[in-house]
């Protein structure tokens, strides 16, 4: 795109990540 | 719903739903103002009206890109979470997180403490007995349900005056690895006046993590985090903390320097900069929290202030990304590419359902924040759980709950913010604290626009090489 720079590709459990 | 806002020269578009985040040229970024609202020849007009020397063709060109995002699912994404949210305040949860105040006790007399200096109310110094400790971790295992991940914190008051406890404590978790299928993630907060070689050593080893508080400059320091006697503290400190960061640097292992900034030092961007300066590369630091009498406190004519200096702040770490000067600064952390999933942004730090604060009677509390208040009791590690009214309550706590939430674009990065705030605040743990609140939507914004930043310079880079 010319207009527009997407920071990221990934868009938005098992409850295991960090609290 | 979509945020759009300009920082440090770029235009910066971000969509809420699913997480996309778009840097785009100043014609675009008007008419995704307008996208929703006007029919699009509208929208163009007024483009060509306000961008006279654009070719037609070209702002057409930019409205179809627009479209594009849309079509993609990145641009005016509809919300797909919110109907489920009764579901999910009705979800079985299992405690995987624990804050085990090892120390009831502290060797300095922080102004700010929000722990009563350590004792957290009552009446006389009290450390975690081994047994209560052991029963603690069983508890933790026996409540974890089929989580392998469980995280402990040492914390207290001060847990290096326990330290034996500490490390007898860290060696019961590892030997109960195997047989439970668990894995204990260690880590402990120290204001450093006790550390020694053997304590580091030991940290090394064991502690995934260490969070060394140190409020920056030395005037800064010394005024709100005295001894009891009033005697100064950071120049025992400080060395301490370099030559602990850099063994943990060498080794590979995560730290932070982290501090608490006051109405005393509402500069604070130059406490940060001096934690810089002193060879530190994880930093961070937090606004004091406290009741509104105190002189120290932060008030609500203050924010254009905090927010100037977290604009400074993100303008330096800029300039020093990739230098031998980088750093990180906790509150701008973002992981836009493997960040955590919807469920886990809803309700933030788990207080209450899957995070506890067990003190040294064996007494459980929702977090160390509520250590100290008796409403909040949920339990006993030898007795258990005997207050589920209470984590029901902490269960309803989610960013669609909160009625100022609902409509925040920051909502999935702070996940509604701090519970015990917003009980000391309101009165109420579902809640807001209106200071905090202002200074997250203002970090979100710069954390974003730092990436932003970082792209282009390597794009920059990848150009030039």
């Amino acid at each position: 795109m010319k207009h527009v720079q997407t920071l990221n590709t990934k868009r938005l459990g098992c409850g295991e990540c960090q609290t | 719903m979509i945020h759009q806002y300009k920082n440090n020269g770029y235009n910066i578009v971000l969509d809420v739903n699913s997480g996309a985040i778009h840097v785009v040229d100043d014609v675009t970024y008007d008419m995704i103002a307008e996208y929703e609202k006007l029919q699009k020849d509208t929208v163009i007009e007024n483009a060509a009206a306000k961008y006279p020397k654009i070719p037609r063709d070209e702002i057409r060109e930019a409205y179809d890109e627009i479209t594009s995002l849309k079509e993609d699912g990145a641009l005016f994404t509809p919300d797909e979470y919110e109907g489920r949210v009764i579901d999910y305040t009705k979800r079985p949860t299992v405690i995987k997180a624990m804050c085990l105040n090892v120390a009831h006790a502290c060797n300095l007399s922080c102004k700010y403490c929000f722990a009563d200096e350590g004792l957290y109310f009552g009446k006389k110094a009290e450390l975690m007995s081994l047994s209560v400790g052991k029963k603690a971790l069983d508890f933790l295992i026996a409540s974890s349900g089929n989580r392998r991940n469980l995280e402990v914190d040492f914390f207290g008051g001060e847990p290096t005056l326990n330290f034996d406890v500490v490390k007898e404590l860290v060696a019961y978790g590892r030997s109960r690895e195997e047989e439970s299928g668990k894995k204990f993630r260690f880590t402990f907060t120290t204001n450093g006046l006790l550390l020694n070689d053997e304590i580091m050593e030991f940290a090394n080893k064991e502690m995934d993590n260490v969070v060394l508080s140190i409020d920056g400059r030395k005037e800064i320091h010394d005024m709100m985090r005295p001894k009891h006697d009033g005697g100064p503290t950071y120049d025992t400190i400080v060395p301490k903390y370099q030559k602990f960061a850099k063994m943990r640097e060498e080794a590979g292992k995560q730290y932070y320097v982290r501090g608490t900034y006051t109405r005393n030092n509402l500069d604070f961007a130059k406490d940060i900069l001096h934690m810089a300066d002193l060879g530190f590369h994880e930093i961070s630091i937090e606004p004091v929290v406290a009741p509104p009498e105190e002189d120290y406190a932060l008030k609500t004519e203050d924010i254009p202030v905090l927010e100037e200096q977290y604009d400074i702040l993100a303008k330096e770490m800029v300039a020093r990304y990739k230098t031998k000067d980088d750093f990180t600064f906790f509150h701008f952390m973002i992981d836009l590419e493997g960040g955590p999933c919807v469920y886990k942004r809803l309700s933030g730090c788990g207080s209450g359902t899957e995070y506890v604060s067990v003190i040294p009677n064996g007494d459980i509390f929702p977090c160390h924040q509520f250590v100290g208040k008796p409403d909040f009791k949920i339990g006993n590690v030898f007795t258990g759980i005997d207050r589920e009214d209470i984590v029901t309550e902490f269960k309803g706590c989610n960013v669609y709950t909160r009625e100022k939430c609902r409509s925040c674009f920051a909502k999935f990065y702070c996940s509604g913010g701090c519970s015990a705030n917003a009980y000391n605040f309101t009165g109420n743990v579902r809640g807001v604290y209106d200071v905090g609140c202002a200074l997250e939507k203002k970090r979100v914004e710069c954390a974003i626009m730092i990436k932003a930043a970082q792209a282009a310079k390597d794009a920059q880079e990848a150009q030039e090489s």
